[in-house]
């Protein structure tokens, strides 16, 4: 392996690639978030369906290139989480008879490779709901309807807002943690770092559950 | 003060252990962990059998040897100290204590509660030093270096290598150990001539060693007995980041 590639394999590496695809997906989560609130206007979903129709426009390279790129960092987030997760399984050995962690770090910097998981379970049904019909398949309504008719069975409701409280939890930590990673840690912006990081992760998750929510408690949309 | 104690025995580094119960009689709520301990071991050789090895070596939290696992925690509930000074104080009459070795595959059990932390040595000889001239002593103030950096190069250095933060991580990771000796000499001018080569070949001695990945659980620097802050794990990112695009080797 040439230079770059054991860098971004080693013990340090894997958590700045971590850092990196995490914070990226971050950022692609608030402008899908900003999108997705265009189905709440009051308008059957007819803004909503420009948006979609823009951003899923084959002539638009530049999305287009992002696309691939979001892809393939969900992809390396995942497999790069997984491969962290099993090594360090593997430096423990032996485990202890009696451990409590809780008296030194939190739940959530635990629960990072189940809430990843829990968040990668729910991501394969979203992609199966909306983005494989809709992008790639034939659908025989719009984008807008799918939503509708979607959330307004209570289970998938249900289903999405208890996936994205494991997102949010995923977050709590992540956010912070990225900065971390990448050794961005002052005493003067560490509170900031980790305040901010719990802000925005409720916010965020709170505001995806505002769809579900408004479409199971408003079925129809008007 | 009566305890119960369920501490971990194993003969050697091959043989398979088992926790074994001992009664703790008649303790005092002024000894330490580990007097606590050579009480029981007392007991223990009177009645012919094997007494419990433990490391231990200063017993006033300077050497780093006496380190063990006590009910879930490293060097047990007592924050910033390590196990000898632990007093009985901190437990009820009654209590029932588990007592088990550093867990980490990096750290193999020689004995008991004793394990094998020549990992960490390993370490330090493959970047842990600095190159100076020997000889007479310098002249006290001929390297100038401010007080507040002296002083945060001193706070990394305050790691006594005792593998606590390896324990008590839930990846046996042994970053905080590796960035507080990578931190205190690369915020000094005496450690800035092996600065890059040093980080990297720390790190690559630590995955050789097969100590796991920091996750960012701070659990190390919450049970260091001597408060090793976060910041150096920072620090150690950036220098390996520092390094890696300094380094001559090709892309």
């Amino acid at each position: 392996m040439s230079g770059f590639f054991r860098f971004i394999d080693s013990s340090v590496g894997k958590k700045i690639v971590m850092a990196l695809t995490g914070l990226f997906i971050i950022l692609f989560l608030v402008e899908h978030l900003a999108g997705n609130l265009l189905l709440l206007l009051n308008d059957n979903g007819k803004i909503f369906e420009e948006y979609s129709a823009f951003m899923a426009g084959s002539l638009n390279i530049p999305v287009r290139i992002v696309e691939i790129g979001l892809f393939f960092f969900i992809i390396y987030h995942i497999v790069n989480g997984v491969r962290l997760w099993w090594g360090n399984r593997v430096a423990r050995g032996f485990s202890y008879k009696v451990n409590d962690p809780s008296e030194n770090s939190t739940f959530f910097s635990r629960f990072m490779i189940w809430g990843g998981t829990i968040v990668f379970i729910f991501l394969v049904i979203h992609l199966r709901t909306f983005f494989f019909p809709y992008r790639l398949g034939n659908p025989s309504n719009t984008m807008y309807e799918g939503a509708v008719e979607a959330f307004s069975n209570p289970y998938y409701s249900i289903f999405y807002i208890i996936a994205l409280i494991f997102l949010a939890f995923h977050l709590v930590h992540g956010f912070q943690s990225a900065f971390q990673s990448l050794g961005i840690r002052y005493n003067k912006y560490t509170a900031i770092i980790k305040n901010f990081g719990i802000v925005f992760s409720i916010l965020l998750c709170a505001g995806f559950a505002l769809i579900p929510l408004y479409f199971l408690f408003n079925a129809g949309g008007n | 003060m009566n305890l119960h104690l369920k501490v971990w025995r194993q003969k050697n580094k091959n043989a398979k252990g088992k926790f074994v119960d001992y009664e703790a009689k008649d303790i005092s709520t002024d000894t330490s962990f580990l007097e606590m301990l050579d009480v029981v071991n007392e007991e223990l050789i009177k009645k012919g059998e094997e007494p419990i090895a433990f490391d231990h070596d200063c017993r006033e939290g300077i050497c780093g040897s006496c380190g063990m696992y006590i009910n879930g925690r490293a060097h047990g509930p007592q924050v910033g100290a390590a196990t000898c000074q632990l007093h009985m104080r901190s437990f009820k009459d009654g209590d029932t204590i588990v007592i088990e070795p550093w867990r980490a595959k990096a750290f193999p059990v020689i004995k008991d509660l004793v394990v094998d932390r020549s990992a960490f040595d390993r370490i330090m000889a493959a970047g842990g030093f600095i190159s100076v001239n020997t000889g007479g002593a310098p002249d006290a103030n001929a390297l100038p270096i401010p007080k507040d950096v002296q002083e945060s190069a001193i706070d990394a250095a305050a790691c006594i290598g005792c593998g606590a933060c390896v324990a008590a991580c839930k990846n046996a990771s042994s970053m905080l150990f590796v960035s507080a000796k990578v931190a205190h000499l690369a915020r000094l001018p005496q450690g800035k001539p092996e600065r890059e080569k040093r980080v990297m070949a720390m790190v690559a001695q630590m995955e050789e060693e097969g100590f796991g990945a920091c996750t960012n659980t701070e659990a190390c620097s919450a049970e260091c007995p001597k408060e090793i802050p976060m910041d150096v794990i920072a620090q150690l990112r950036r220098e390996y980041i520092r390094a890696f695009a300094k380094s001559e080797e090709k892309v």
